[in-house]
């Protein structure tokens, strides 16, 4: 209550909770990038904050937005951005070769990423308002497979798996969350399991197989593929407990880490601060989730949970995909660490979901003001 | 109660959902999928604890072996120096490039690019990728040494594009005279793999790291090794060096010093010429061999960076064998230079120096008439040595038996193998009766007694005991040949031979030069300095035309030995000319001019140096001439040279394959020291040897040993 009267309310009413931690990761990225750059701001520290602080006022505008808007615009939103990836895919088939992004001037725009919360949004928007008593029904099924199977099959050409299972995710976690029969859940299983070997062998490029095939093993390929995970266990088992110091990781400052300033940037923080850096970062996360899966299943209506809980479970895909692949338990696949890896998409696709998650629980908080 | 029955019969038929029913699904599903979340964090927790406290250790080993290269230093070689400390082998400075073949991406694009940036023939390319397919991928290959610094530079700064690359200043091992001491020395190339498998030892596969292959480089290799040094820097994932953190300089192995002359060493190899032959000097106080010479030779510094395919077809198509080491692996019939040996074991076994035999022109023996070189009419043992008389040997020998005069023979070193180091010998025979039916199951015949006597038939000896048994007989005392500067062998028990013995060996060896013996137009010009010696002449083939007749190959090897002062004898030497025809003709002038340099080494530069201008320079010009030459012949048409073990059983093929296996013996006129005209033997008389196989001297691999008395 004192909090209350030295603030003033609308800061007060920030949502702290999310806004703390994450400004903490933050900053610990921006310490872990100004390492990676061999001490100094530029390129990446810097503009890594920047762009945090720029996208966190736009998660905060976000977060203003009424529901019935968000409602509104997902459709319309949806087609724009699947509008965008055709666009994209043409381009990159006139150009020769494949192309993910669009040169906007000022900065460049890859499509998939938007399409990653834009997914979510058009499930919770589809399923809201889908009668309950047709939500078991396959008819049903159909639409919101075909909104899904289009932009997911665009990623895919480009091609980028990484991206397109990120997509198929988020909205994976909407359609179990809207409450369809746990059997069929079951059943996709049991024919994924049939079907992923199948794909493995015949719809994989045969750089993605070679990516699995050293997953498997990689003293296989210690010169090729194989090198990235070795080199990344190598970053943070020789961190130890409490890390080499910072601005003394050898494995990044002297180019043994790959991308140690995107994807293995998590590597690149465990070799200067070990597993105590490690606990820290998952900590963070651990908060962030909580927050926004507490959101999902305190929002206010079945839009708003769908929304929150697809939002919580984006940035969750984000963060293990990439964790599992530094630390050997995952396939290389091109996914940052949210809020630690450098990346405009990836810090601007994380926002919009921290800034529709902020969003969500205003709608609640106003709703159980209204109802009080 | 009873709508929850039906509750839960719709979910599971699929109708009438309700939004109750929803939001406890999704209340249980959030549930489900938090739970996860969670279990997945902790995995995550786990696995990295497990990565960075568990196998903490062994990461932290391979993060630091990233970071830290560790780089050895090749240590520089000892020095091999003469008695003199003038060096036979340093090391010399040079810029150098090798590669790494299991680091070369592009092989062949790298290649080429060296060789345009390096400036090589189509030659050099051609060796060059031979030493890369040889190689076993950690083995570092030699691509180019003594480069300078510009092309040094060159490569430096397009290194980026040339992975496995290794441009690099260090040392490499440099013979100043070349040839000269190839078979002495030996030489040093890379170490092979068999040599890496053996001692793992990461310096061998360090890149310029040399090992000795052969001779004195191979025998001290311990010695001369040296510790290497090591640099350890920070090096990034490319390979650029960051920073060094530390470096230890080398410890350069242990120089070695000879007892060799080295200038007298580089004289005898060049005053040999176009010849192919061997010459050994000894000193006569300490036993210590001055010069230990076989030409035509190879040039150990176009070894080190390994053997190229024109120098391997032009080393193995020499009939000359430049590959073979004739002073200690050539063996051949002595022929006379048996004589003054001889004429002491006969003095042992009562025979009177004074003693006279008249020759006629020959000697008969049973039906067998032995030819004698000319009718030298009455004869004692002084004269019959300075005429090289044969029917007086035959019948002296005939007289006391052979197994009388052999072991005087083995006694003065004949049929003897010495302790020198790195220096493989072939001890050639020494026969006597127990030697023949161990090796023939025949017995011995006055015949074989005759032969023997004048160094025919079933003897052969090496150049190195021909000038050890000189060494004794000139200075009366049993010295044992050394080769390590102070490290001079105790002598062999007493000669049992009085003075006076000695001085009619040495009275008639006197007067074959400086009478009006054989060798009279060698002697030494030198005022008051005399020199005494024997020639011999060993035929090669038998019932062929003597002399300087017939092809190179068919004909006699010529032999001298000798000793300077005659008063006091100081060097004693052995001269051995391969088909040089006469002792006189070939080997004498040789000994003469090699002595002469001993004691007035411009007076004998003078005429080396006027002869050399004929020849078409020194050794090394001339084989640059006809290496040029096989260049513009063969080109890149060349047989590829093979692994490290073919050479050395190409080495190995030489030897035995060499000049002693087409020594045939013969049955009469075994040797003549004189031009006068051949004449074909009396009767029709048994040999002692079958005509066709090669004579026992050619025995190959498995002679059988003569035992030392």
């Amino acid at each position: 209550m004192m909090f209350r009267n030295l603030v003033p309310d609308p800061i007060a009413r920030l949502p702290w909770r999310v806004i703390v931690p994450l400004t903490l990761l933050v900053f610990f990225g921006a310490a872990v990038l100004y390492s990676a750059a061999g001490g100094s701001m530029k390129p990446w520290a810097l503009s890594h904050v920047l762009r945090y602080v720029i996208f966190l006022a736009m998660a905060l505008v976000l977060s203003r937005v009424r529901r019935e808007h968000f409602k509104e615009v997902s459709y319309p939103l949806y087609g724009v951005v699947l509008f965008l990836l055709i666009l994209v895919e043409a381009m990159g088939k006139i150009g020769g070769g494949s192309q993910r992004w669009l040169n906007l001037g000022f900065m460049t725009l890859q499509p998939s990423e938007l399409m990653k919360p834009i997914i979510v949004l058009v499930l919770a928007r589809f399923y809201d308002d889908l009668p309950p008593s047709m939500t078991a029904s396959w008819k049903m099924l159909m639409p919101a497979a075909g909104l899904l199977v289009v932009p997911a099959g665009l990623v895919i050409l480009q091609p980028d798996l990484g991206t397109a299972l990120a997509i198929c995710f988020g909205a994976f976690i909407v359609i179990f969350l809207a409450g369809l029969p746990a059997g069929w859940f079951a059943a996709g299983g049991i024919l994924a399991a049939i079907a992923a070997p199948l794909a493995f062998f015949f719809a994989l490029h045969d750089y993605q197989r070679q990516r699995v095939f050293v997953f498997l093993d990689p003293s296989k390929d210690p010169l090729g593929t194989g090198y990235h995970i070795l080199q990344s266990n190598i970053a943070i088992g020789s961190g130890g407990l409490f890390g080499k110091g910072f601005l003394n990781g050898s494995q990044s400052h002297l180019a043994y880490l790959p991308e140690a300033h995107t994807d293995f940037a998590f590597a690149t923080m465990a070799e200067e601060w070990g597993l105590m850096g490690g606990f820290f970062v998952l900590a963070i996360f651990y908060l962030i989730l909580r927050w926004g899966m507490t959101t999902a299943r305190q929002a206010p209506d079945r839009f708003s949970q769908l929304l929150a809980a697809g939002m919580t479970c984006t940035v969750f895909f984000y963060a293990a995909i990439n964790l599992s692949m530094v630390m050997g338990l995952a396939p290389v696949v091109g996914i940052p660490l949210p809020f630690v890896s450098h990346g405009g998409s990836s810090m601007m696709t994380n926002m919009i979901c921290i800034g529709t998650i902020m969003a969500v629980e205003r709608w609640s908080k106003t709703g159980r003001r209204s109802l009080s | 109660m009873f709508k929850a029955l039906r509750d839960a019969f719709n979910q599971t038929t699929g109708r009438h959902v309700t939004h109750g029913q929803l939001a406890n699904s999704f209340d249980r599903r959030a549930m489900l999928i938090g739970a996860v979340q969670g279990g997945l964090g902790l995995i995550l927790a786990g696995r990295m604890t497990w990565i960075a406290v568990a196998e903490n250790a062994k990461y932290a080993m391979l993060s630091e072996s990233n970071r830290v290269n560790l780089a050895l230093i090749p240590p520089r070689r000892g020095w091999i120096l003469d008695r003199n400390n003038l060096p036979l082998a340093t090391n010399r400075t040079d810029f150098r490039v090798d590669l790494i073949p299991e680091r070369l991406g592009d092989a062949d694009r790298t290649v080429s690019m060296l060789g345009q940036l390096l400036k090589m023939d189509a030659v050099d390319v051609q060796d060059l990728r031979d030493r890369i397919d040889k190689s076993h991928g950690f083995q570092p290959v030699e691509v180019a040494a003594s480069i300078d610094s510009e092309t040094y530079a060159a490569i430096t700064l397009r290194l980026p594009e040339l992975p496995g690359v290794i441009p690099q200043r260090g040392f490499s091992r440099f013979y100043p005279t070349g040839p000269a001491v190839a078979h002495l020395i030996g030489y040093v190339g890379p170490a092979s793999a068999a040599e890496y498998e053996k001692d793992k030892n990461p310096l061998l596969i360090t890149p310029g790291y040399k090992v000795g292959k052969d001779g004195l480089e191979k025998h001290f290799e311990t010695e001369l090794r040296g510790e290497p040094g090591a640099r350890r820097s920070e090096v990034t994932a490319s390979g650029r060096i960051v920073r060094d953190l530390e470096m230890r300089e080398d410890v350069p192995g242990n120089p070695i010093r000879l007892t060799i002359d080295g200038a007298l060493q580089d004289y005898t190899a060049r005053r040999i010429g176009l010849e192919s032959a061997a010459a050994v000097v000894i000193d006569c106080h300490t036993g210590g061999i001055l010069a230990l010479v076989s030409m035509p030779a190879f040039d150990p510094n176009s070894f080190v960076g390994g053997i190229g395919r024109l120098e391997w077809k032009m080393l193995n198509e020499d009939d000359h064998i430049p590959l073979l080491n004739k002073a200690l692996r050539g063996l051949y019939p002595p022929g006379s230079t048996m004589k003054p040996m001889a004429s002491l074991a006969l003095q042992q076994h009562g025979v009177s120096p004074d003693e006279r035999i008249n020759c006629p022109g020959g000697y008969q023996l049973g039906s067998r008439y032995f030819r004698c070189d000319a009718a030298h009419g009455s004869m004692d043992m002084r004269s019959a040595i300075e005429h090289s008389c044969n029917t007086y040997f035959w019948s002296m020998a005939h007289r006391v038996g052979y197994d009388a005069i052999a072991p005087v023979a083995k006694m003065l070193g004949l049929g003897q193998e010495f302790d020198l180091p790195g220096a493989r010998q072939r001890y050639g025979t020494v026969p006597d009766a127990a030697w023949k039916m161990r090796r023939y199951k025949q017995e011995w015949s006055a015949a074989d007694s005759l032969n023997a006597s004048i160094g025919q038939g079933y003897v052969s000896v090496s150049p190195l005991q021909l000038a050890v048994m000189t060494s004794r007989i000139a200075s009366g005392r049993n010295l044992v040949p050394s080769l390590m500067f102070g490290g001079q062998k105790p002598l062999g028990p007493a000669l049992p031979f009085t003075p006076e013995q000695l001085a009619v060996a040495h009275d008639g060896m006197f007067r074959v030069v400086n009478g009006s013996g054989t060798a009279a137009a060698s002697r030494l010009d030198l005022g008051g300095i005399q020199m005494a010696g024997k020639t011999g002449t060993a035929q090669v083939r038998a019932l062929t035309a003597r002399g300087g007749g017939g092809t190179w190959k068919s004909r006699d090897h010529s032999l001298f030995i000798c000793y300077a002062p005659t008063d006091a004898p100081r060097y004693a030497m052995s001269v051995v000319v391969e088909h040089g025809t006469f002792g006189a003709r070939a080997a004498a002038p040789i000994a003469k001019d090699v002595m002469t340099f001993l004691f007035n080494p411009g007076k004998a530069w003078d005429s080396l140096l006027a002869m050399e201008k004929q020849w078409g320079g020194t050794p090394i010009q001339r084989m640059e001439a006809k290496y040029a030459a096989y260049s513009s012949e063969y080109g890149t048409t060349a047989p590829k040279v093979d692994a490290d073990e073919a050479v050395e059983t190409a080495l190995t093929k030489a030897e035995n394959a060499g000049k002693p296996a087409e020594v045939f013996v013969t049955e009469a006129g075994a040797s003549r020291d004189t031009t006068s005209s051949a004449t074909s033997s009396g009767g029709a008389a048994p040999r002692p040897g079958p005509t066709s196989s090669p004579s026992p001297a050619a025995g190959g691999a498995s002679p059988a040993p003569v035992t030392p008395p």
